[in-house]
Order: C-alpha cells, then structure tokens, then sequence
C-alpha cells in the first residue's frame, strides 16, 4: 500500500495524479476462505482489517451484495459518541470512541473524525433526571459528558433557541466534548483499502443468497449470486437485512427493519458548530463539512425494506428542527434519503455467537451503529477469531432475549409520567 | 415606472422577446442598479445589461456565469433578499422573477466577485485533486479537528444562512385528483387536454410562471398551425375555464412518493413587489393522485471540454429562451459548439436578430442537412469536424480555439459568448423516485423509462419521444381522452454526446467541467477510476459529482460516460445513481407549513388550567401537557410554596388537578377477562363499587404502566393509566384485543378528555366535598378506602374515587369536562375557607415520595420488574395467563441481586439527593466503578423535616441498614439503606 501523504500528494500533483493504485483489489473469488464476513459495511469491512491485522487471519473475503459502503454506512448521519446509559453500552462505545481517536492515523485515511461535541437538549423534569443519571454514571465510569445551562448551551451553540415561551422550552443540555462526527465514505474505504492491503478479499455485487450447512449443523460456506464459496467461519454484519441472511442459516433473531430517514440541506457558510440531539422533538443536526445541515428523523412507523420513507416523517422533523432553531426555515432541503435499520427489542446491538456452529453474528445496531464501527468491527474480529466474545462485548449475546438480561437503552429514554 | 430602452439594457433586442416595455423593475445586484422588465428573471436581467459574472465555485472560486436557462441551473446562485429577515442564499438566477426593489448579491467571494481571494485556490488546484482530503491533514492528530477542519469549513458552503427569524408564513393543502401532470409543456398540456375531456379531476402543474415547456425557446413549432407559444397559452386558458382542471404554475413536482402520493411546492409571492401580508410565501400540496403522467421533458447537456466553464460559455437553448422569451441576446460576437443539430436553431436565432455568429463548431463530420443549408443560407461559418479544445478571458469568455479533431490546425476565435450543446437528457428524476426502473437506449446514449412501479406514464421528451406528432398521439393516449390536434417541428432533439468531447479525453491535464457547482472535472472521475473506484456510486461519492444543489441534472450523464469509457465498461454495466427527491431544493419553512409555535404539538390544557394559571401556578410540561407544578403565593419560592402545600395536605387538606391521567373506559361481557390478561393482577374478584391498584406489564415481563381502576359495574371498568401513558397503553390493550384475544367480547374508549378530575386529598377531604356530593352516603364506613361510585355532584352526573396518591384521606371527583371549572370554583372555595391549598405536581411527587409509592417512568425505567418495584403482591400467582408472565419466568428476571427499589436516608438529613446520582459501595475504588444503582426520587420531605430518596439499588433489600454512597460532581454523599414508607408507617391515615 503507498503511504498517503502530503509528499504523495505533492509528488503526484507534479505528475497529474497518474501514480495514484487502487485503493481496494477486486479479485475473483477463491474456492474457499478461511473466513467470509457477509456485508461490506464498515462493521463487516473493519471486523476483515482487525482479523488481519490482530488475529493473524488474512484469507479472508467479505462479500457485498452492491458497492461497499452502500448500506447504512454510506447512508446515516454520523454522530459520534459514547455517553449511553449501561455499562455493556458504555463498554463497547467507549472502546470505539477511543479508537477513532487515532483512526485515521491507524488507517492512514483521514476518516475526518471531528469531535465537535454531542449535545443533547433536555426540555422537561424527566428528561434531566434521566440525563443527570447519564452523567453520573459517566463520571464513574470515565467518560466524558456534562451539564450545561441554558444559557452555556447556547453559547456553545448559538442558532439555538433558548427562550421561555418555546413550545419545549430547553432546561439545560448535556454536553460530550469528544462526540462529533466523522465522514462515512471514509471509514468504509480507509477500512477497505487497509484490510485489502493485508490480503483480504473484497467482494462486492454478490449477493449471499444461502449458507451451506454440515451434517453436524456447522458452516461450510455460502451460496452467492456468482456461485458457491466455502469457508470455515462466517461473520454475518448485514445490518438491516441480518434476519435475512440469519434466517439462511435457519436462526430467528429479534429484530425488525425500518427505514430511517435523513436529509442534507444546500451547502451553506459555516452556521452550526457541534451535533444536537432532541430525544424530545425527535431531532437530530449538524453541519458536514461541504456545509449541508444534516438532519437525521425518527424511524417510520412500520417494517419495511423500501428506502423511500414517507414525506411526513420528513416534514415532522423538520417541524421539529425549526422549532429548536427558527432561523432555518428559510433554508432548502437539497437531499433526502433512507437506509433500513436493524432494531433489537431493547435497541441493544448483538454481537455473538449463534446456535450454528461457526457461524457468528453482528447486527441490531439499529439507527445508531455507525459511532460503533470501529469497536464493534474490533471486538466481532475477536469473537470470530477466538470463537467466544471480548470482555467488552460479553453482555451483547444473542442469548439475552431469552434470559432476559436485556441492555435497554429505549428504556433510558422512558416516558414521563 | 417607464425607462428607456436604453436603461433596459444595451442587449435588449428590440422587438424580441414576449416582455411588455412599459412594464419594468429596478433591482440591485452588488449594490449596482439595474432596470429589467417584468417577466425577466434575474438571469435575463443581468444579461441584459451585459451581466455575465455572477458567481463564483465551490472548491476553485473559479468566476462563473450564468449556464441556463431553468431550474438545473449549476453556476448561478444568488443570494436575494427582500428585507433583511426575507433573505435566501443560493438561488438560482435562471428562476428567480425580479421584482421590483428586490437586492441579489453574488456569494462565496470575498472581498468582491471580481477580486476574490479564493481564487487562489485555482493556482493550487493540482494539489486538489479528487478526494486528496482523505489522503492528507491526518499530522499532528489533533490538528484535523482543530485546524484543517475548520478552515476547510471556512472555505467550503456557498450561500450565508439566515440570521433571523423568517417574518413569512406558509402553507399547506392536501388534495386528491384522478389525473395529476407533471410539466406542462406540448406533452403536458396535450395529456391535461385530452383527459379533461373526459371529465375526470385533473392537476397540470409546472414550474415555470408560464406554461409552454421547451415552446419558451422553441420558436419553430407550430400546433394546429399556431405558433407552439401561443397554442400553449390558448391551451392553458382553456383548461383554467373547466371546472374539473386545477393548474398550478410556479410550482414544483418536489417527490413522488409510494401510492401515488406526490409532493409539490408552489411559490406563491416570491416574484411580488408587494405581496399582501396575507399571502403565504409557498404553499406545500400533498395530492394523492390516482394516476400520474410525467411530462417533464430534457434538459440540455453542456459540452465537457478544457476551461468549459468561463462566464459567458453557456447552454444553447439557454441562449435561445434569453433572446425568444425575454428579448435578450447573450453576446454580440457568438461562437456555437455542439454535438447536435439543436444548437443550430439557436445560432439562427440569434443571427436572424442580429447578433453575429463567430462560427458553428460541430464536432462531428456529418450534421444533419437541413441545418447546414440554413446556414449557409444565413452566411453562418460551420467548422464540421472540429472542436473548441480551449477558451480564454478571464472574468468573461473572449476567445476559443477551434482545432481540427484530433488536434491539427488550431486557432483562436474571439467571441463574447459561447453557446454549447451535447444534446438532451431526459428528466427521468420523477419516474426513478417513483421507484420505475430504466433502460439504456444505445442509439441515442440516454435512458429511458421501463417498468413502471406504480400507476404512472411518460410523454414526450421525458420518454425519449422526439417526433412531435408522436409525442403528441401520446399524450392524447397518455390523457384518455381522443383529440385532433396536429404539430410541426423544424428539428431532430436525438443524437449528441455524451462524456469529455475532443481534447479533454484520457491523458489530458485540462480542466473540463463535468459539475460545475462543485468543480469536477473529467480527469477527477478517471483519477476516482484509477483509484478503484467501480461503481457509479463511489464516483459519485469520491468526486461529488452530482451531489451539488443541482443534483447532477446536467452532469450525471457526463460523469457516467466518462468513467465508463476509464473502465472499458458499457454505460448499462456501470449504472446509474439513483435520483433522490426533492426535484429541486425545497424550503424548510414550507415543509413546515403551520406546524410552528403552538401548533408544531399542540399543548394540552385541563378544563381547570385557567382557574390555576389565575392562582398564580407555574405549569410543567408533562408529555403534551401542561401541568400545574406548585402554587407559589407571593415572596415564596418553588422550595417554600412546596414546603407550605406539602404541610398543608397532611395538616389540612389540598386540591390538586388529577384530569391529565389517562383514563379508558372498559366495556364489555368480557372486561373481567380482559383486564385479568393484560394486567398482573387479578380482576374476576374485584366487586362493582370496589377500586383496585393494577399494574400492567409487557411480554418481557417489565412494569409497562400502572393506575387504579373502578369497577363500576359487572361488564364496565374505569381504568386510568399514567399521564405519559395514556396514548400507548390504550394501544398496547388495542393491539392485544385485536390480534391475541380477538374472541373476547370488549370495547375501549379514551375517556381522559371526557373528565375533568378533581382530587381533595387530605384529613379534612370528606368534610370538604360532602355537601356537594349528592345520593351516596360517603361516610369510611359506607364508602371506604378504594370505593367507586356513580352520584351527583353540585347536580352534575359523577364519578366519585375514593383513593389516594399521598397516604392521607383522599377522594378523586370525576365530573364532565365543561363542568369542571365549575365544580372546581365551588370545591376550591369551601377548601379554602377551611385553611386546604392548592397543591401542584410537586408537592404530589413529595407526598407519595414520603409514602414510598412509585412513579412508573421515574422510579422504574423500563428494566422493572413488578417485583424490583417492591410491587410483587401485585402480581396474581394464581392465574394462569396474563401478558409477561412468561418474560416474568426467565432466569434474568428472578435471579438474585437484581435491583431493587428501596429508600435512602442520607447521613445528613439536610442533603438532598440529586436524582440521578449513582451508587456504590466504596468511593474510592478506581474507574470505572462498580454501579450498584441510582437514585429515583430525592425530595425534601418538609413532613418528616428531612430529605428522603427512592433508589434502585442491586440487592436492596438485602442491603436494609447497611451505608452505601453517591459521588457526585463535587461532592461524595453517604446514604443509609432503608425500606421505601417514610412518613405513616403504620397507613392509618388512609383509612380516616
Ligand atoms: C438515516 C440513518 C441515519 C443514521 N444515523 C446514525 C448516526 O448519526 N450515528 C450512528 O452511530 N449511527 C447512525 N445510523 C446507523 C448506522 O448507519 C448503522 O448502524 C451502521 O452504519 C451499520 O453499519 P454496518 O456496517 O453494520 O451496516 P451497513 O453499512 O448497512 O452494511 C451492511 C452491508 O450488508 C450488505 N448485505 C446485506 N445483505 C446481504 C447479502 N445477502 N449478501 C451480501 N451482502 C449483503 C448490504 O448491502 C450492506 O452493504 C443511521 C442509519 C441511518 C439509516
């Protein structure tokens, strides 16, 4: 792999970038592997890379029905944090917050990681109660989030709406400084480029269309639209189609798919300095680089694998959106879009072994996995490694739902009375 | 306002044009002056007046001009005001109708358009190539963030957004229609025509102020013998007249969306001088509509070739609707550069008004016949064969340089202005958001619409339908109806190029234009090629093509035919992007609509809200609601009014307004069963008359909701649910009569509005309300503690409860909501003069705190079960089924050490918990600690004269005595493990 930097470009400026290779191989598929990752997102795409690159296992493929990068990776609005309630959440989002910290020099692919801050707006009594039961717990176990008054969140950001007579008037805020954002396309194909570097295989527009079984139940391999390719592990990472492809196996997980919108306005001068969330107003905006508001909604109400969501979710967050910041109601929505969301009863991920021997699973991340990839990616590349999870993902199993030692991060966000 | 033709502009052509002289604006462009006629859009105006520099790049600060002619206008982005809080970045001159008075100011530059520091990015382009970023500003780590970020942010955006608050107002209607038609153009109009004929309801809507489509530009058509312009205004005013056609200009086919259902944008004042107040600024229309016929025509390519994209370098019919529509030549020196017979019509044009013509290049060797003898005829130079491969002029085009293909014999030709043309794209957005699947048509290198996803068809040039006659047999058929009508056209719209054009091919270093608004060019989608970039879709990404405001409508193509060619791959084998709504940008503010303010959720009141509000209460949102928190009297404090309503209850007696519980009214032979599956406990064994507290819980087995409910009668129940609970519970019983126990025989109604509910809690409850309460003897022997009954109060039919949320004596009045206030004055009037409060949502929390009863939501987040809750006498180890009692059996749900809600005395008695703060055993231990649980509920209890806390503790129970602490931010508090009842231990009072 040549080394990116300035010199590179510098170089290559003086030859009209003529020297610039491929940043990923698009080999022909070999007869087997020793692992095939399904889905190249960037869970599936990093999980090849840490395979490679920690656990010594370099014949690997990860397969993609379409172009890498085009699932939910490539689709979502890329907020960044850590600050979720229960120790098994703060456990593998922490362990992920920190490697984006030094992601794009792990990669060398500047991933644009941009800890702008994360704040979140709290509008009644419960929604401080249940946010200052964040923080504490925060503070104990080491990570970053804080209070902020009405007036500090304003001052940190100043299109917000701070007065009295709003609808859902703002109580106070909170506020962690390393949350931000980071660019998607970027994380897909540094972890593309730097998995494809050590050996890996990536193999996009072939859809995985059913898992060969053994006569002990264990993987062989899998049918795919461009024919059958062994393997002696499969890491499912197929986000809002995980049931489909579980279900070629034969197991049943719980989750329902639903699209999630998004939408980017025309590019503008720069206006809005960090992330906001309203859990409240269902809201959530920032401002990319290129200048766009990103805007993410709330998911649609029914089960579905059609990205085109209905208008009213758009207009509903919009609605949303002018009221916390009245100043844009004048600027134009340029893009909108959605992406099929993985969602688990208590909006937990799971990461872990399956029924099927072999066969492992990294799904249910729902409408927030994209802050997650690189810890999930590391810590599912462990799982398949060594056959049982990392410490750090032990409490994700698939077994939960039946134990009932549920993560239940919705529940954090429970209903006033 | 008069102006001489002068001040209209030295470009104005006399006599051309469909603008009427008398009838002008005057309007400002950075900060200059200038006269336009109605009708003109900015972009006209300023071409008028020689106007070409409007802009400038988003990446390069390259000077830009003007491109278009409508709506997939790249370049021109103009920032235009009205006053200082009317004010839009980014719109496109080519659409924007001035008015007069109306400030346009370029953006992105600074300090001036013409001297623009920015430019300098220019000189460094070579470093800029394609998605460097990604490859660089990665040393020192943190310098990204902190220093690369924000000057690229700096850099990049294009318009300033708003600062203040928008004074407009908009609005929205939603409508139905058998027929909508997108575009109203020969095609358009021609299906609108043919289907109003029929009788069906028919929307025509299009973008444009006027209808007509390409007829705008297109002088040489004529319909039913009529010039094609004229015909469609005729045509328009026809179908305005019938009952059964709504036509709606100005206005934006923005989203097709599943089932028919389209969204539009109409703009209703922003070509007013003076709109009236009244008048929304845009209207956004939400029509279902049973069939949809698209007509949304082509848009012209540009041609890819080196430094494409001076001022001045513009679209052939752009050039022809400025000199055909608005009177208005774009140069006086003119070259041509095309790949495609229509150009010549624009050449002919201008030539025919007396605009020279520096020469035609073609660059293919073969045009079409007809137009090189019209050519010749009008003494037009035609270089067939040869190409422009480079222009000149810096703020403005002044020269090409002409070559023949493949490179010998080059030369420089000045020109003031260069029209270009590739030929036409169909506007196929519409079809693809409608989820329609297209074909590649290899003759004439464009796509074309397949198979259809929903009740749809296109016409005309949108179809790739080029003979007019055709077209409009189409239409007819598109339409439904039959017609005779019969159109001429004077020229082929097929054939022209797609991709980099001669000189700006593989191995060149030049700068051809592909996305002009975001600077990419030919050699950045080979560069994304090269870097392995397959797929359309990492092309796009990697170089934005197509991701600017104009969405790629004139660059998609190019981009695709390029990288197909780089791979060696057939366009169909690349793909296509998919085209994402909105058409065009779409503005917040109409999306919106009335959803502001008060309507954006609407806030729920009581029936009693303004008898409190006149009490002096301070409200609490509360879900939807507003409640009333405390009653501060003057000179008290949130802390003093609640110490005061607090002691007065327990001392007194207090009034609060209970009417936000949800309340659901159970019905039915059934309704025993019911309740008995959907809540833990048992029902069969509650008697009429007789209240019981239930909890609810969900398949997982976590408490779900909870609440008291009255049997009033053997098939009747009145249940009541949490405040936030009410719309979700009435649901999840919904949910489960309909699809698990459908065979029982149960009718649910939301009754919360219906009641207005007053509680009187307190010793001297009963004193108080007796007089008022007629035909039950209310006396604790003959209606104690968890009664109900039917009676009259003050006369009026009631519900009387007696219960209690505080431990003390307590009845809840359920009256009619519009007698609430009523009864509340005269109940409120007697309590007073008996020394009772009023008391809020505060002092409620406190007095149940102080009795250990929990608040579902609160002191239980969902992770519950009914027995952490200290509630597992609630849960009927009797019965058989009920919904969680399996979740309630799994081995996590009755492990040991679970959390467990218990009480928590501080060791000071005057430090108050902060709800929220988390516990531990041991303080010192190192991060991340061990979490035990966390604090509920933390209260002063002003009854007791000492704070009390509820908390979900790991083991609780077991923990009774034993100390455990809460660091806080600055602060570590020392707590005592206690059982959950603080204040009458013994409940007595309850029962008084
Ligand atoms: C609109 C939107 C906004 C969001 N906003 C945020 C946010 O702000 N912050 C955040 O943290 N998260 C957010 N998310 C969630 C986040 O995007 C996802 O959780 C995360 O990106 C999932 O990554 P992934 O690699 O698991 O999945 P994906 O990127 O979806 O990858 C899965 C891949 O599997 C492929 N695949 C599926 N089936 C098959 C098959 N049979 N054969 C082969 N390949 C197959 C798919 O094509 C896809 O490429 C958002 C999601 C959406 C849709």
């Amino acid at each position: 792999m040549r080394k990116y930097s300035i010199f590179a470009i510098a170089r290559e400026a003086m030859r009209a970038h003529k020297g610039w290779e491929a940043q990923w191989n698009s080999p022909e598929p070999r007869s087997s592997y020793d692992v095939i990752i399904i889905g190249a997102g960037g869970h599936g795409l990093g999980a090849a890379y840490y395979l490679a690159k920690e656990h010594g296992i370099t014949n690997v493929a990860v397969i993609e029905k379409g172009w890498l990068g085009g699932g939910n990776t490539g689709r979502n609005t890329t907020i960044i944090r850590s600050n979720y309630l229960y120790e098994e959440s703060m456990d593998i989002y922490e362990h992920s917050l920190k490697l984006w910290e030094g992601l794009s020099q792990e990669l060398n692919y500047n991933v644009m990681y941009s800890p702008r801050g994360v704040m979140m707006l709290s509008h009644n009594v419960h929604d401080q109660q249940s946010f200052k039961r964040h923080i504490n717990a925060h503070r104990l176990y080491g990570i970053d989030n804080e209070w902020l008054t009405p007036e500090q969140a304003k001052a940190y950001c100043p299109p917000l709406d701070i007065s009295k007579t709003a609808r859902y008037p703002i109580n106070g805020a909170t506020l962690q400084r390393r949350g931000g954002t980071a660019r998607h396309d970027a994380v897909a194909w540094g972890y593309a480029r730097a998995a494809s570097d050590r050996g890996v295989h990536v193999i996009q527009n072939s859809e995985v269309t059913g898992i060969r079984r053994g006569p002990n139940g264990e993987v062989q391999g899998v049918e795919t639209t461009r024919g059958f390719i062994g393997a002696k592990k499969i890491g499912v990472s197929a986000a809002g189609h995980s049931s489909v492809v579980m279900e070629m196996a034969g197991v049943r997980v719980p989750l329902h798919s639903t699209p999630l919108q998004a939408l980017v306005s025309e590019p503008l001068k720069p206006i809005f300095p960090c992330v906001v969330m309203s859990n409240t107003v269902h809201a959530y905006i920032s401002q990319s680089d290129k200048g766009e508001l990103v805007i993410g909604a709330g998911t649609d109400q029914y089960n579905s694998y059609s990205q085109t969501g209905g208008l009213q979710i758009i207009t509903h967050t919009l609605d949303a959106i002018c009221e916390l910041f009245p100043i844009f109601r004048r600027v134009k929505m340029m893009r909108q879009w959605g992406g099929i969301t993985d969602n688990t009863p208590d909006r937990s991920p799971i990461q872990g072994v399956t029924p099927v021997p072999g066969l492992f699973v990294n799904c249910g991340w729902g409408t927030g996995g994209f802050k997650a990839t690189p810890g999930s990616a590391n810590l599912f590349a462990h799982l398949i490694a060594r056959g049982e999870p990392h410490r750090l993902a032990s409490g994700l199993t698939l077994d939960r739902f039946r134990t009932g030692r549920l993560i239940d991060e919705a529940a954090a966000a429970a209903v006033a009375h | 306002m008069s102006a001489s033709a002068r001040d209209l502009g030295a470009f104005r052509i006399k006599d051309a044009g469909r603008h009427t002289p008398a009838r002008t604006a005057r309007f400002t462009f950075d900060g200059k002056t200038y006269t336009a006629m109605e009708g003109d859009t900015v972009a006209s105006a300023l071409l008028a007046h020689g106007v070409h520099l409007v802009g400038r790049s988003f990446k390069y600060h390259r000077p830009r001009g003007i491109l278009s002619a409508g709506p997939e206008e790249p370049n021109a982005l103009l920032d235009v005001s009205r006053d200082a809080g009317r004010r839009q970045p980014n719109v496109r001159a080519t659409v924007q109708e001035v008015f007069d008075g109306v400030r346009i100011a370029s953006q992105n530059r600074w300090p001036s358009l013409k001297h623009d520091v920015g430019a300098f990015n220019d000189l460094l382009s070579p470093f800029f190539a394609a998605g460097f970023y990604y490859k660089t500003f990665m040393w020192p780590k943190e310098a990204w963030h902190k220093l690369y970020e924000p000057f690229i942010r700096r850099a990049a955006g294009l318009g300033e957004a708003p600062k203040e608050e928008d004074p407009d107002h908009y609005t929205s209607r939603y409508a139905h229609c058998d027929v909508l038609i997108a575009g109203a153009g020969v095609a358009g109009l021609t299906a609108a025509l043919s289907a109003a004929a029929t009788g069906v309801s028919v929307f025509l809507v299009d973008e444009q102020p006027e209808v007509g489509g390409a007829l705008h530009f297109d002088a040489g058509t004529t319909i039913d013998g009529q010039n094609g312009y004229e015909w469609a205004q005729a045509a328009v005013a026809r179908l305005k007249a019938m009952p059964n056609v709504t036509v709606l200009t100005r206005t934006t086919v923005f989203g097709y969306y599943n089932h028919g259902f389209l969204g539009l944008v109409e703009r209703v004042t922003d070509h007013l001088a003076r709109p009236g107040r009244d008048l929304p600024r845009e209207r956004l229309w939400q029509v279902r509509a049973k069939r949809v016929v698209l007509a949304t025509g082509s848009i012209e390519r540009h041609m890819v070739f080196a430094n494409n994209d001076r001022p001045g370098i513009m679209l052939a019919s752009a050039a022809r609707t400025f000199l055909n529509h608005h009177g208005v030549a774009v140069g006086r020196q003119v070259g041509v550069y095309t790949a495609h017979d229509s150009a010549y019509e624009a050449a002919f044009d201008l030539k025919r008004a007396g605009v020279s013509i520096a020469a035609i290049v073609d660059c293919r060797s073969h045009p079409g016949d007809a137009v090189l003898a019209e050519a010749r005829a009008l003494g037009i130079d035609v270089l067939t064969g040869h190409s422009v491969i480079n222009t000149s002029g810096r703020l403005r085009v002044s020269s090409m340089t002409v070559a023949r293909n493949g490179g010998s014999n080059a030369r420089k030709i000045a020109v003031d202005a260069l029209i270009v043309s590739a030929g036409w794209t169909p506007s196929v957005h519409l079809f693809s958001q409608s989820r329609g699947k297209l074909r590649f048509d290899e003759q004439n290198q464009r796509f074309l619409p397949d198979i259809y996803a929903q009740d749809c068809v296109s016409v005309g040039a949108c179809n790739g339908t080029d003979d007019l006659s055709d077209l409009i047999d189409e239409a007819i058929a598109a339409g439904g109806g039959t017609l005779a009508l019969t159109g001429e056209n004077s020229f082929e719209w097929t054939g022209g190029m797609i991709g980099a054009a001669e000189g700006a091919g593989p191995d060149t270093v030049v700068k051809a234009f592909v996305d002009f608004q975001h600077d990419v060019t030919a050699k950045d989608i080979r560069l994304a090629v090269r870097e392995g970039m397959h797929s359309i879709e990492h092309i796009k990404r990697f170089t934005t093509n197509g991701m600017a405001s104009d969405q790629g409508k004139l660059s998609n193509m190019h981009g695709l035919a390029i990288a197909a060619e780089m791979l060696g791959r057939p366009i169909p084998k690349v793909g296509l992007t998919t085209f994402r709504a909105p058409y065009t940008p779409v503005t917040y503010g109409t999306l919106v609509g009335h959803s502001r303010g008060d309507l954006f959720d609407p806030a729920r009141k009581t029936p009693m809200h303004a008898l409190e509000a006149a009490e002096g209460a301070e409200f609490e949102d509360v879900g939807n609601w507003k409640r009333a928190w405390y009653f501060p009297k003057r000179g008290e404090d949130m802390h003093a009014a609640v110490n005061r309503e607090c002691r007065t209850v327990r001392d007194v007696a207090g009034v609060f307004d209970a009417s936000t519980l949800g309340k659901i009214e159970v019905v039915g032979p059934d309704a025993a069963q019911f309740l008995n599956l959907l809540y833990t406990n048992a029902w069969d064994t509650l008697k009429p008359g007789k209240c019981r507290y239930g909890i609810m819980t969900r398949e997982d087995g976590f408490v779900y909701d909870d609440g008291v409910v009255g049997r009033l009668a053997e098939d009747r129940f009145h249940v009541t649910t949490t405040t936030g609970g009410a719309p979700r519970v009435l649901h999840h019983m919904e949910d489960y009569l309909q699809t698990e126990f459908p065979h029982l025989k149960v009718w649910l109604t939301s009754t919360t509005e219906q009641w207005a509910v007053i509680a009187v809690q307190g010793p001297k409850a009963r004193e108080i309300i007796q007089p008022f309460v007629e035909g039950i003897d209310i006396s604790n022997e003959a209606f104690p503690h968890m009664s109900v009954a039917e009676c009259t109060v003050m006369g009026v039919p009631s519900r009387l409860f007696r219960m209690s949320f505080t431990g003390e004596l307590g009845f809840e009045v359920n009256v009619p909501a519009d007698y609430g206030p009523a009864v509340w004055k005269a109940i409120w009037e007697r309590a007073e003069s008996m020394g009772a409060c009023l008391y809020g949502t505060e002092t409620m929390h406190v007095l149940r705190a102080e009795k250990g009863y929990i608040i579902v939501g609160q002191d239980t987040d969902g992770t519950v079960t009914p027995d952490d809750a200290a509630l597992g006498w609630a849960v009927s180890k009797k019965k058989t089924d009920y919904v969680g009692i399996r979740g309630l059996k799994r081995p996590d749900l009755v492990r040991d050490g679970r959390k467990q809600l218990v009480g928590l005395l501080t060791k000071s008695p005057d430090v108050v918990l902060e709800e929220g703060g988390q516990i531990v055993a041991d303080p010192n231990q190192p991060k991340p600690m061990t979490m035990l649980g966390h604090v509920t509920s933390a209260y002063w209890s002003e009854n007791c004269g000492r704070s009390i806390a509820l908390a979900l503790v790991a083991g609780g129970r077991s923990l009774v005595g034993k100390t455990l602490y809460v660091p806080l931010k600055d602060q570590t508090i020392e707590v005592e493990v206690t059982d959950m009842v603080f204040f009458d231990k013994e409940g007595g009072r309850i029962h008084g």
